[in-house]
């Protein structure tokens, strides 16, 4: 017998042996990083870079593939409780030492998750990971000139590639609102002095918004250069405009944040995508309801939110908990009780 | 259907207002749901399966008396804490909100042979939203008693105390033949189903995997100590079995608990639902130890009320519910686990019996409500 059916013995008879449970859910008592194990991974510390911006090294668990610099992470943390999905850019560089890495969130207002994460997350909290992912990265081969176009948070996947790999000819543009809400400005100072790196801030509150035509100035080789930008969806539209115009689009990547704000409004059109039905349900009718007007097959049981033989996952929009009122917006995983749920608005149920 | 109505000085509008008031509670408890409760449930399964763990270690050298006792014991509670505290709540969905997938409604498997989705079918769906009423409830008497007075006796009845005491031995297994309905589906035309025999099936894979984890796996990791393994095992179940079915006979059993028709729940409003699991219930009181033993199924009354709230909060909840019962002039019925098994047990005696004579009962006020 080869040595990997084997294994698939052995592990079978350990699966008796801690029946119903997992043997993992065992072994995760004890070594919750451990290769095979759900990837996740350990903040190990917390430092602050801005008044709203810090930078958390995490430990990844042995099944951690490693990333290509750019790239972002997608990560749960548990929030009073509830876990919630994020997806942050990886700023250390991929030949990092201790196996660490890094990620750097700036708080929003508003946001649960990155205001948790600055403000309240402590070094040995557990999180989950998934693999790095994204192609906002660099090419294999080298280019000669590199511009480097970001604003705000969107330093962050540039910062890993700048953390990565050396250019011969590297300009950034940044913009910030003020000198303190540069992340990473220190580094940035020290890479400037270095000549290795030449940096054009643009202070937003008192020089105002970046003028893609000031580019010229700016950067006058622009055009020659592979450019990387990151920010606000009205700097990347620009961006985008601009490189067509100039009939260089193909020097221009670009990464986008996902829009995260959901208009919770009164009712919706709501999808079903499993069965591909689309109906309008107004804000007072339960899903299920919904659901098996049109045909479609749900589960279900009591009816009235107490059995939970109705969850269904929310693929996306908002609804509205119909006994309290609370909003639920959709998230990966996230299943709702149809039977007192609502459409807030336009919404997608997996059914 | 008890002879005089409990709830009969109560106006439509007092019960609606009742209603509104419980969902009041309700509400604030979800609304302040957060990291302590989630910390909660996550402390208690790493305890249960540390202790889990360590108890079987200790039964692999059972072949040593002390041993054997201390293993038992520790496996029996562990046993308990994964049917009660754990399973019967994560299966309720009260900790669904945390969005852990590992802890879920949906994909949580508990040490019982009944698989847990056939369960929450009988139970959440059934059982929680027919509370004690005669035909829809089989939680009743399990379909093998007589609860009431109103039901029609038979001969048969006269062996329930014998059934039931089987019952409480072998609770797991009653409790999965009941989640399949086997009475009725074992009828000849009803045995073909292809989903009840899918469901069947399943229940046949659980409860050999179950039967061979315990029975058979864990003794024969004992070596030397294989025979007391297994009837540590055996014991752990026992003890386990027997401990669950009092607790669940005192949910709905004891005098004082009001048993409903079929056709009084006809378009029940949400107040008048809940008005019929604050009077199909029954609590038992105790300390701190005691609630988590039973899985806080010892706050049974909260628990009807709002069986999707983490079981850690029902006794800050209790407060809340039971000034409601007073104001509303309702009986609570709670008391000692002795004297709650003991009302339980006194019923199924009495109903083994045809009734006596139409009689007139007055509920008996709990004590500690008077000598509040
Ligand atoms: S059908 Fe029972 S909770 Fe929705």
């Amino acid at each position: 017998m080869t040595s990997t059916a084997l294994r698939g013995r052995a592990w079978k008879l350990l699966e008796m042996v801690t029946t119903p449970l997992l043997p993992s859910d065992y072994l995760d008592l004890v070594s919750p990083l451990r290769a095979g194990a759900d990837l996740r991974g350990r903040i190990e510390a917390v430092h602050p870079e801005t008044g709203d911006a810090a930078t958390i090294v995490i430990r990844p668990g042995r099944g951690w593939r490693g990333h290509t610099a750019g790239q972002y992470v997608r990560i749960g943390v548990d929030v009073d409780g509830v876990r919630l999905w994020r997806a942050y850019s990886l700023t250390s560089p991929t030949n990092r030492q201790d196996g660490r890495v890094t990620i750097t969130v700036k708080a929003i207002p508003d946001g649960k998750v990155s205001n948790h994460l600055v403000r309240r997350a402590t070094p040995g909290t557990l999180i989950q990971l998934d693999q790095p992912t994204g192609d906002f990265v660099l090419p294999q081969a080298k280019p000669a000139k590199v511009l480097y176009l970001t604003a705000g948070s969107g330093i962050t996947p540039v910062m890993g590639m700048l953390r990565d790999t050396e250019f011969d000819d590297v300009v950034m543009v940044h913009c910030a609102p003020q000198p303190q809400d540069v992340i990473f400005r220190n580094e940035l100072h020290a890479l400037v002095e270095d000549k290795k790196l030449r940096l054009t801030e643009v202070h937003t509150d008192t020089d105002g918004m970046l003028d893609i035509a000031r580019l010229d100035e700016l950067v006058p080789d622009w055009a020659e250069r592979e450019t990387w930008a990151c920010g606000p969806a009205g700097l990347l539209d620009a961006a985008e405009k601009h490189w067509s115009e100039h009939g260089v689009p193909e020097h221009l990547h670009t990464e986008r944040f996902r829009p995260t704000v959901v208009v919770a409004g009164d009712g919706g059109e709501v999808t079903f995508s499993a069965t591909g039905k689309t109906v309008d349900a107004d804000g007072a009718t339960p899903l299920l309801d919904v659901g098996e007007e049109a045909g479609v097959l749900m589960p279900s049981g009591c009816r009235m939110g107490i059995c939970f033989g109705c969850t269904s996952p929310l693929k996306a929009g908002a609804v509205r908990d119909l006994r309290t009122g609370e909003i639920t917006e959709a998230e990966p995983g996230v299943l709702i009780q149809t039977c007192v749920s609502a459409a807030a608005g336009p919404c997608d149920i997996e059914r | 259907m008890t002879a005089i109505d409990p709830t009969a000085h109560l106006t439509a509008e007092q019960i609606e207002e009742l209603g509104r008031e419980l969902d009041a509670i309700r509400d604030e408890v979800i609304a302040s749901r957060g990291e302590k409760d989630a910390a909660y449930i996550r402390k208690v399964i790493s305890a249960q399966r540390k202790l889990e763990l360590v108890s079987r270690g200790v039964l692999l050298f059972s072949f040593f008396p002390p041993a054997w006792l201390i293993g038992t014991a520790g496996l029996s509670v562990a046993k308990i804490m994964d049917n009660m505290e754990i399973g019967h709540n994560i299966l309720h969905g009260q900790w669904d909100w945390m969005r852990d997938p590992k802890i879920h409604s949906t994909t949580w498997e508990w040490d019982h042979v009944s698989p847990s989705d056939q369960w929450k079918h009988s139970h959440n769906e059934l059982h929680h939203k027919y509370t004690n009423v005669i035909g829809k409830d089989n939680d009743l008497g399990y379909g093998i008693m007589r609860v009431d007075e109103d039901q029609r006796w038979h001969p048969i009845h006269l062996g329930q105390p014998l059934w039931n005491f089987i019952n409480a031995c072998f609770f797991e297994y009653g409790i999965a033949a009941y989640d399949l309905e086997l009475g009725k589906n074992l009828h000849k035309r009803r045995r073909k189903n292809p989903e009840f025999r899918a469901r069947a099936k399943a229940v046949g894979r659980k409860i050999r995997k179950q039967v061979l984890k315990d029975y058979v796996i864990h003794p024969l990791l004992s070596g030397p100590s294989f025979l007391t393994t297994l009837a540590a095992t055996f014991t752990a179940n026992l003890v386990r079995n027997i401990w669950s079915h009092s607790v669940i006979m005192c949910g709905h059993f004891p005098e004082g608990v009001q048993v409903f028709e079929r056709r009084s729940i006809k378009g029940e409003t949400r107040g008048q639902w809940y008005l019929r699991q604050m009077m199909g219930s029954a609590n038992i009181s105790g300390s701190k130890a005691m609630h988590f033993m039973t899985g806080n199924l010892s706050h049974q009354i909260e628990h009807h009320l709002f069986p999707d709230l983490p079981s850690n909060r029902y006794a800050e909840v209790a407060v809340k519910v039971r000034a409601l019962f007073e104001k509303y002039e309702l009986e609570y019925v709670t008391g000692p686990l002795p004297k709650q098994v003991f009302s339980a047990w006194h019923k199924v005696f009495r109903l083994s019996l045809p009734n006596k004579k139409p009689k007139v009962k007055t509920p008996d006020r709990e004590q500690e409500l008077v000598a509040a």
